[in-house]
Parts: C-alpha cells; structure tokens; sequence
C-alpha cells in the first residue's frame, strides 16, 4: 500500500503495515531528556514502579536550560539527574556539550527511519536526518524509559513543496517562516509535515533542522526531510546511514499539499506574539530593538554564526543594542572560534556565551524588561516568552538579526553592504 | 464553580512562564499560573473552577509543569475549541480533562457548566453545546487516572518489546 515516509517508518518500527490515524504501541529507537523536564520524568519513571531504564544506550541526558546552574533550585536539579544517570548507565553529556537537539544530532544518536522522542518540543528537529522524532511531556517519557515504547497515533501528513532559489541573505528561516504563516499556528496539529522540493533539497543539513525544528511552531507532531546524499554526507562518522530507499510513495496520501517558491522570498520576521504572525521585513524595518538574540536550536549552528558575521562584516554593533551571541552546541562554538567569528562578533560589541539555550525561553539569563524589544534567532515570540509578559520578541534569520543589531532597528539585511 | 475564560493560542509560556520550571509541586506551581497575562487567577481559582479557552489551547513547550499548575490551582477541566497536541496529551497523563467543545466560544464566565461527557455534551446554564468524544486508548487513561496509574495495569502483551 502507499504511505507517506512517515507511515513506512512506523510500519517498519512496528513490524506491520500501519496508516495515518491508527494508534500504535511503537518502540523507541532513542530518548533525550535535559534539564528542565527530565525531573519529572524520572519521578514518573519511578512513580511506574520503574527501577531500571529499558536500554541505557537509547537514552541521553544533557542540561541546556539553565547553565551553568543559574539558581540554587537548578543545581540540585543537576545534581540528581546526574546521580541518575550514573545508577542507570545513561550517557550525560551535562553541561558540557549545548543544546540538547543540536548535541543530539550531533552525536549521531538518530538515524533515517528511526522513532526518537523528547521531553522538548523541538525534538521534532531530528526529522532533518530523516527520522520521526516528537516532543512528548514527562510521564510519556517516564512511560518511555521503563518500557522502551510508546503511544503514538500515527500522524497525517502536510507536503510543503519548495521550489526555487533563495535570493541573496534570504534562507532557511525565511521559508519556515513563511510556511508557519500559510499553515498557521495550529495548521498541523496532529500531524507530520514532510518538507521536499529541489529548495530542501539543495538546503545543508543546518538549514534542514531550521525547517524541521519549526514544524511544532505549526502545531506539527513532526517536521521530516526524506533522507539523501547530504543526510548521507552529514552522518558519515556519525549515525548509521541505512541504504533502504526511504521516501514516501508517489501516489501516498497527504491531509494537505502546499507549493511554495522562494524565489522572490524576502527576509521575514514573526512580529509579536504568535509566530505565524509573519510579514516582509520592509513592512517593519525602523522598530527599535535592545536586544539581539544570535543563537537557538533553531538558528545557532555554524552556518547561521557565518551568515550574521558576513551580514556584520568590519563594522560595530549599535550601542545600544545588546547582542548576545550563543552558539548551539561546544562543535559549533570551536567552528567559530577557529575561523575568527567569535572574535569579530567580540570585537564588534557582543557578549559570546557558552553554548546552551540562553534567553530563548526566558527561564535563566539574559531576559528582557517591560517595554523592551528582543530581536531573536529562536524559535517563539510568544508574550513572556523572553522575559516580562510586557516586552516584545521578534524572530528572524541570523542575516537579519545581524543587521538589526548593527542598527539598532529592524533591518533588512540586504540593505547592509 | 467558575468559567474562567481565555483566548486563541493560550501558550505554555503564558501558563507557566519560563522561570519557574525549576518548581515540580502542583500547588506551588499554581501560585505562578498566568503570571503576567491574568495575574488574579492564580489569587482566585479555586477546586472546581473551569477554564474555557478558544482555538489551540496550551501550544508550545512539551513543559507537563503547565497543566500540573493548573491542576495545582484546582483545575480539573479544560474546555477549547481546539488543543495544542503535546499539552492535550499531558493533561490526560497527568489528570487534568481537556474537553473538545466547537462551540466553546458561546460560554461565558458567568454560566454555570455541567459535563455530560459520556452523552457528549455541556450543559451551558441550560444550552446544550456538543463536545467531541475522546480516542479510545486515551479514554483507558483517562478512567485509570492518569498514565500513571495506567501504567501499572498495562499488560506485557500491550507492550511492543518484553
């Protein structure tokens, strides 16, 4: 029967042909949990009558949120999720490594075809390797630690079919955000939304996870990219690249089908407070902004650091700006750092932080006050989200946050030379 | 018993904001419930009380903080037009009922709201408003308790590896 990608992985997951709707008891290839819910979902664990994980190796453990622990309720925190990790056997990459997905991916803990969850709801981001992969709460993942499965219904799914080529300083952001705007915030709820097209495919793997990480953002239970030469290039020395033909059928059903050409797309920025609240950047290039935000799962990777330092060239962020700059993960933080961006981006008046999630969810440092604006890389503009329910979060490309900052006002990247 | 009546796309950030995720305790939790969006709930809310919300209620973070708060501020149901998939799935692990209303836009915070779910409807101070039937295998959870409790009664056939 045709399927979807998405169903063909469930289907071999689970050992029996499945299709969009059907609720499956599917195993788990891998798990990660971090700082800010794994707490609970090892007291779930527990709470189960859990004593040992159902395979230490599947699972991970990493801290990003708040560190190095930025209260004393932080450090205890820390401290017994290590304990944790140590009586079960769980790699714990701590505080040493960034942002749980980006370290994810990187240490090669998913492969194309494989089912991962994570207690974030960016997990959906691993589906750039060709894999599903979705944010569940604590109890799922405590459910998921001692028996290795979980619920799942098998999801729907939307093709968002790209085409074209992306004019100069406009990317992989400017098209999610695009697509957020035409599906909505709740457009894909429920369901996996399978991005393809010559565009997807000649995006890097950064550009990818930008895609992919933004699916929740539309309410997706999962963003997938079909995996090919690149993912196959990305995971050498990483995870394991199966040679099994994994796409969806021809004639596979989708809930919805949605074309897009980039090639006319504009820099876009989400204005607050909803991230399908999507406009071209002209339309309000001029607002004043006191913080940029350079970094996220979303768009803290080498690529998007280079893409900010290309935008920023020999000049000096806007006094009155503060530009925060936060690589993804330690491997990308070193990408910089030996090819001279982490001391342009110093030299031009920015605070470089150690990699971790920063300002993006408001929960640790870096917050904004009532009345101020955020220009951020990440991933929600949500009220409060960055600080006081009172300040305003706009979200954009690396491109265009370094030109904001270089201003001191939403600007178009393309208008800086 | 009171409505308590929000919007579209009430996020998880706006239920719980950010800062607190380092807090576990239901009741403690609900002391910060809507923080700087309705600061009086959190004051006010008590056992029993309802909240009613529009389209896509609790999108965002995966944080299970936010529907423990709301069951910490004595929340048992939650009534919207439409839910954001992981909190959906949340409140049912951890004992809060989301309810599917289409027409949950008609209630209002001064009507009295009496469940009939099994029939499959609101009693809205005497208008009937339909609500939509939960998924079989989340109603099993849903009448252990929570996943929790679910758990415990799980059959080693149900699960996928032994």
């Amino acid at each position: 029967m045709a399927g979807t990608i998405t169903e063909k992985i469930f289907s071999a997951r689970c050992g029996k042909e499945v299709t969009a709707g059907e609720v499956v008891m599917a195993p788990i290839s891998g798990a990660m949990i971090h700082d800010i819910t794994g707490p609970l979902a090892i007291e779930k664990f527990y709470e189960m009558g859990g004593e040992k994980v159902f395979d230490p190796a599947k699972i991970i453990m990493l801290f990003d949120h708040q560190v190095p622990a930025d209260s004393l309720n932080a450090a205890e925190i820390q401290k017994n999720m290590r304990i944790f990790a140590k009586e079960q056997g769980i790699h714990n990459y701590d505080i040493k490594e960034g942002v749980c997905h980006q370290v994810t991916l990187e240490k090669g803990r998913v492969s194309p075809g494989d089912i991962v969850i994570g207690s974030d709801s960016h997990t959906c981001m691993y589906g750039a390797v060709g894999a599903f992969a979705t944010g569940v709460g604590s109890t799922d993942m405590g459910f998921a630690l001692r028996y290795g499965c979980l619920y799942f219904r098998v999801p729907e799914s939307i093709r968002a079919h790209v085409t074209g080529r992306f004019q100069e300083r406009v990317g992989a952001k400017d098209l999610i955000l695009t697509i957020i705007k035409d599906i909505t915030v709740d457009g894909a709820t429920y369901k996996a939304v399978e991005f393809t097209g010559d565009t997807i495919e000649s995006l890097n793997m950064a550009g990818r996870m930008t895609c992919c990480n933004m699916a929740i953002e539309m309410g997706g239970k999962a963003g997938i990219v079909p995996p090919d030469q690149v993912t196959k290039e990305y995971l050498k020395g990483r995870g394991t690249w199966r040679e099994e033909n994994l796409a969806s059928d021809p004639d596979a059903v989708y809930a919805s089908w949605r074309d897009y050409d980039v090639s006319d797309l504009v820099p876009q920025v989400a204005v607050p407070h909803n991230v399908d609240q999507v406009v071209d950047v002209t339309e309000i290039a001029g607002t004043p902004v006191d913080q940029v935000f350079i970094g996220s799962c979303t768009n803290g990777r080498f690529e998007d650091l280079e893409e900010a330092a290309l935008v920023l060239g020999d000049k000096k962020f806007s006094d009155d700006v503060r530009v925060l700059v936060i690589p993804a993960s330690k491997t990308e933080y070193l990408k910089a750092l030996r090819t001279g961006l982490i001391e342009q981006f110093v030299e031009a008046g920015a605070l470089v932080e150690a990699p971790c999630c920063g300002p993006c969810m408001g929960g640790s440092f870096g917050l904004i006050a009532s009345g101020e604006v955020s220009f951020s890389t990440s991933n929600r503009n949500f009220r409060g989200r960055q600080g006081s329910a009172k300040g305003k979060v706009y979200l954009g490309s690396a491109a265009t946050a370094a030109a904001t900052a270089i201003r001191g006002e939403i600007t178009d990247p393309r208008e800086v030379r | 018993m009171q409505v308590w009546k929000f919007g579209d796309n009430i996020d998880t950030d706006a239920i719980i904001p950010g800062r607190f995720l380092t807090i576990n305790d239901p009741a403690e939790l609900a002391t910060h419930a809507f923080e700087g969006i309705r600061d009086e709930f959190s004051k006010q809310a008590k056992k029993g009380d309802i909240i009613v919300a529009g389209r896509n209620f609790g999108c965002g973070s995966s944080r299970e903080h936010a529907p423990l708060a709301l069951t910490g501020a004595g929340i048992q149901m939650v009534i919207a037009q439409s839910f954001a998939r992981i909190f959906y799935r949340n409140s049912i692990n951890v004992g809060l009922l989301p309810v599917i209303c289409p027409r949950a836009s008609e209630i209002s915070e001064t009507d009295q709201v009496v469940p009939h779910l099994d029939e499959g409807y609101l009693d809205v101070s005497g208008k009937k408003l339909p609500t939509e039937p939960v998924p079989e295998f989340l109603r099993r959870i849903i009448d252990a308790g929570g996943l929790v409790a679910y758990a415990k009664t799980i059959r080693s056939e149900d699960l996928c590896i032994k």
